[in-house]
């Protein structure tokens, strides 16, 4: 599986993605079972609200963190992501 | 007792709120306590807000509703509500029966966020039969419902001798359903499982056919479907890592109020398990006997003292080690380092025999009556 650069990122219906005031982390949960998540990780994730391709995702992260050359990184944890089911493209 | 100042205490992330012993399936297997019908007294909707409202402040954020049967407490979708607008992530853990359409909408606007259905075989006959309750179809139909109304669907079956020949149809019947996950969870005897051992334990053959074709399965649904496999420990040469440690990140609430350590430490003697009537959720994990009990490494006596996966597998299971040996403290026999070994060893034997004898005497089903006489 790999993302299509073209479509839509969505994230998962069937996952829930939310911050952990006791952890001081995001975290992933879904049925009996969480994934704690970097600050990175959760980042992209938070951009993968149905609104944006991939491009999208990385010119809004490297416009928030002033920074250039984050393409690869992005895909290779959207890929991940993808295979975890924690986001999806239609 | 092991407890000591010096270990950290890490806090608890998943709770398990067993709302009530009732249930209307009487499945030899239950996890339940044998003597459960003296534990009828269940504590009210406003204890169970304060103990969800403490655990969650504390770190807890799985939250399983579970029993007997969680739907048979009418207060369920109030519950469901206060454990949304605390932040938990709440697993509805059901036998699917009396499970209508308008409750599972109920439940969705409440805020709940899955629903796991318990499925006994993948048959009519042997589905009715195990669950003691005819409940196959409308089972089927939960599972379905579950599915449109876009809840993730776990569906779970538990493995034993008389349905570990069906897992080709398990599987298939889990495909059809459209389950997004399938919780294949090989017996584990404690309670109403450890009376009726000698009827429900597969042979070592029925075990690693039944696994082949699960982890076949396993690869043939990668990114559609998860497969959580719960191993038959009685088969493996190291014990499971129970509980992810004593103390460390479970918590079950029983329907009377008392908190365990796991579901199952109810029967370990001298423990003194609290009750959530008498202690705050912060003082019974922090403070209390029974949660101190089997926390780290120093109550562990030989061969696990010593061992190098202590801090692996925290000598397996408290419980386990207590049912097969009678000193709690002892190594979960399971391991293959155990003196104790040969009692699973016989334990096997012993259900391979009655499996092969043809004169098994009858399961003991989970209901109040056999319960009586615990």
């Amino acid at each position: 599986m790999s993302i299509n650069p073209e479509k839509i990122i969505q994230f998962s219906p069937l996952h829930r993605l939310q911050w952990e005031e006791a952890q001081q982390k995001d975290v992933i949960l879904y049925p009996e079972g969480m994934v704690e998540l970097n600050q990175s990780s959760a980042e992209i994730l938070k951009l993968c609200d149905g609104s944006r391709a991939l491009n999208g995702i990385v010119s809004d992260l490297e416009e928030k963190f002033s920074t250039t050359g984050l393409k690869n990184d992005i895909i290779a944890f959207l890929e991940v992501a993808l295979q975890n089911g924690w986001i999806k493209q239609d | 007792m092991a407890g000591s100042n010096k270990i950290k205490i890490t806090p608890p992330r998943w709770l398990l709120a067993e709302l009530t012993y009732k249930c209307p399936l009487q499945c030899p297997y239950c996890s339940n306590p044998l003597d459960y019908s003296k534990h009828n007294n269940e504590i009210s909707t406003e204890d169970w807000k304060r103990v969800l409202s403490e655990a969650r402040k504390m770190g807890a954020v799985q939250l399983g509703f579970s029993g007997g049967e969680p739907l048979t407490r009418t207060d369920l979708a109030e519950l469901v509500k206060h454990a949304r607008e605390l932040g938990y992530y709440s697993n509805l853990i059901t036998s699917g029966y009396g499970l209508t359409e308008e409750k599972i909408l109920q439940l969705k606007e409440a805020g709940l966020d899955h629903i796991q259905v318990s499925i006994q075989a993948s048959t009519q006959d042997l589905n009715d039969h195990i669950a003691g309750t005819e409940s196959f179809h409308s089972k089927k139909e939960v599972a379905r419902l579950v599915k449109k109304h876009g809840y993730p669907m776990v569906l779970c079956v538990v493995i034993h001798r008389e349905n570990i020949h069906q897992m080709p149809e398990i599987l298939a019947m889990a495909e059809e359903l459209g389950a997004d996950y399938v919780e294949l969870a090989n017996t584990q005897y404690y309670g109403w499982a450890h009376a009726n051992r000698d009827l429900l334990m597969p042979t070592k053959e029925q075990y690693e056919a039944a696994e082949k074709i699960a982890q076949d399965f396993k690869e043939k649904v990668a990114g559609k479907m998860k497969i959580y496999y719960v191993i038959p420990d009685f088969h493996e040469s190291r014990p499971k890592a129970c509980m992810n440690g004593w103390g460390t990140t479970f918590l079950t609430i029983a329907p009377d109020g008392l908190a365990l350590p796991c579901h199952s430490a109810r029967e370990l003697p001298g423990l003194d398990c609290p009750n959530v009537n008498d202690s705050s959720i912060s003082e019974i994990w922090n403070e209390s006997k029974a949660f101190n009990f089997f926390r780290g490494t120093e109550w562990m006596k030989e061969p696990c003292g010593s061992c190098d996966e202590k801090d692996k597998d925290f000598g397996g299971c408290r419980c386990q080690a207590y049912l097969l040996t009678g000193d709690m403290y002892s190594t979960d026999p399971v391991c293959h380092k155990s003196p104790d070994n040969h009692v699973i060893q016989e334990a096997i034997a012993s259900a391979r025999e009655s499996a092969l004898s043809g004169d098994e005497k009858p399961l003991i089903f989970r209901n109040s009556k056999n319960s009586k006489n615990y």
